[in-house]
């Protein structure tokens, strides 16, 4: 190889080193304009339940206690074992001295108050289409709960997927603010649509995703592997999927199918959450998942 | 090859056969079967709840006396160890049921609770019975959420 073509493939090298660190940085949203917004703490209660931070923060073992958000619950995947952190407003060990662009950031992009990626096991792949005058309600409801002093503690992940730069060139492939079901909806539907797709997050466990961790919109709610490895998620949408709008709306409200078996699992937790939501609400979801099917 | 090496390959071989089937376990067909008649007779109370069919007082006393009743079939045989879902394939009785046995007692007497309320309120009037089923449902909601698995 002549010396020149070693400097060529060199510069190439660099070049495309180069492309990739820059492709991997964060991208977070102009922290003038999200600080400007006002957030209603009363709001943001029902944006809480409709987004379900606490199913995954709160402190495991501390179930009478929902509101302590010290995490510690853990997820198994194939890259590892996520655990939740400490979101309750100790300003040591959660997000107590965060300011409201910096959590929006956090909720919407996935990018942490240092400027480092957050893995997409926090589901702001959803939160991404969120309004963000609901994350300043959230914001604003978040700080009224208590203070936990519980350490987060770190990600159990293997190489390469400890490396948090290489989820910014994840994040370029795959995160994106688009809606998925798409075409002429009603005002019903639509809404359905933002608190499945936006805040509730309904297709994190409910669609199955590719080699990388990317939900695949081409299975859209059609179910999906337990990642915990036992069982499967349940299709709710597509030919496994017979239930009636009626029948969605009533299982959210009450738990209960359209055969009088009573939910359990992961998926208590939501309908626990949902339930407290206006009826309308639930309705809404269930029109939307009619639509999606 | 020596008696001994057969046995080892032998055993090695029955520990990474497939897991057992839930069908060939009679403790698991007859719990199963058991929780369906739950099931079939919490319909009753619960379609008249949400309001699929209208209330009836004999039907709705007729389903919560049966669930009175079948709450109080004897459980000694139906749970043995070796039936969780990591040993037997078809079963969504989760592992910690046998880590956490006294809980998990704890909280079938709480359905037996639930469902003896249930009989004295069911026939006495639409919204009792509603009521009713609401605590009923949040005794097997308890359960199914520390102690059932997704089904596969």
């Amino acid at each position: 190889m002549s010396a020149r073509r070693t400097l060529l493939l060199g510069a190439l090298g660099l070049a495309v080193a180069g492309g990739l660190w820059s492709l991997s940085a964060p991208r977070p949203m102009d922290a003038s304009a999200l600080a400007a917004l006002d957030g209603d703490a009363r709001a943001g209660s029902a944006v809480f339940l409709a987004a379900g931070c606490g199913s995954c923060h709160k402190a495991p073992g501390r179930e009478a206690d929902p509101e302590i958000l010290s995490g510690g619950r853990e997820f198994a995947s194939e890259f590892g074992t996520f655990i939740a952190p400490n979101i309750s407003t100790d300003p040591e060990h959660g997000i107590g001295g965060w300011s409201q662009a910096e959590f929006i950031n956090a909720v919407m992009r996935g990018v942490s108050p240092d400027g480092r990626h957050y893995y997409p096991a926090f589901p702001y792949t959803s939160y991404i289409r969120a309004d963000p005058q609901d994350m300043a309600d959230l914001y604003a409801y978040m700080m009224t709960l208590p203070a936990d002093a519980t350490p987060s503690r770190p990600q159990e992940l293997g190489f390469p997927f400890n490396i948090r730069r290489g989820l910014g060139l994840w994040k370029a492939l795959f995160l994106s603010d688009d809606w998925v079901v798409t075409g002429d909806l009603t005002e019903q539907e639509a809404r359905g649509r933002y608190l499945s797709e936006a805040l509730s997050h309904c297709a994190e466990c409910h669609t199955q995703r590719n080699a990388l961790g990317a939900l695949d919109t081409g299975r859209w709610l059609e179910g999906a592997p337990n990642p915990s490895g036992r069982g499967r998620i349940p299709a709710i949408a597509g030919p496994d999927f017979d239930w009636t709008e009626f029948d969605i709306s009533a299982y959210l409200e009450s738990g209960f199918t359209p055969d009088f078996d009573v939910v359990g699992g992961t998926m208590a937790d939501v309908v626990a959450n949902l339930q407290q939501l206006d009826k309308e609400e639930l309705d809404a979801i269930a029109a939307y998942v009619m639509r999606a099917r | 090859m020596t008696l001994k090496r057969f046995l080892g390959a032998s055993a090695l071989c029955a520990a990474i056969a497939l897991p057992a089937l839930a069908d060939d376990d009679p403790a698991i067909a007859a719990r199963q079967g058991q929780f369906k008649l739950f099931s079939h007779n919490f319909a009753v109370l619960g379609g008249m709840a949400q309001g699929r069919v209208d209330y009836d007082a004999e039907a709705a006393q007729t389903a919560a006396d049966n669930l009175f009743h079948l709450t109080r079939v004897d459980q000694g045989r139906l749970w043995p160890e070796g039936t969780d879902s990591a040993s037997v394939e078809g079963t969504r009785a989760s592992p910690d049921i046998w880590d956490d046995l006294d809980d998990f007692v704890a909280k079938f007497g709480a359905l037996q609770e639930a469902a003896e309320t249930m009989q004295e309120v069911a026939g006495t009037g639409a919204d009792e019975m509603r009521a009713g089923v609401g605590a009923m449902g949040q005794t097997c909601q308890a359960c199914h959420e520390a102690y059932r698995d997704e089904a596969s």
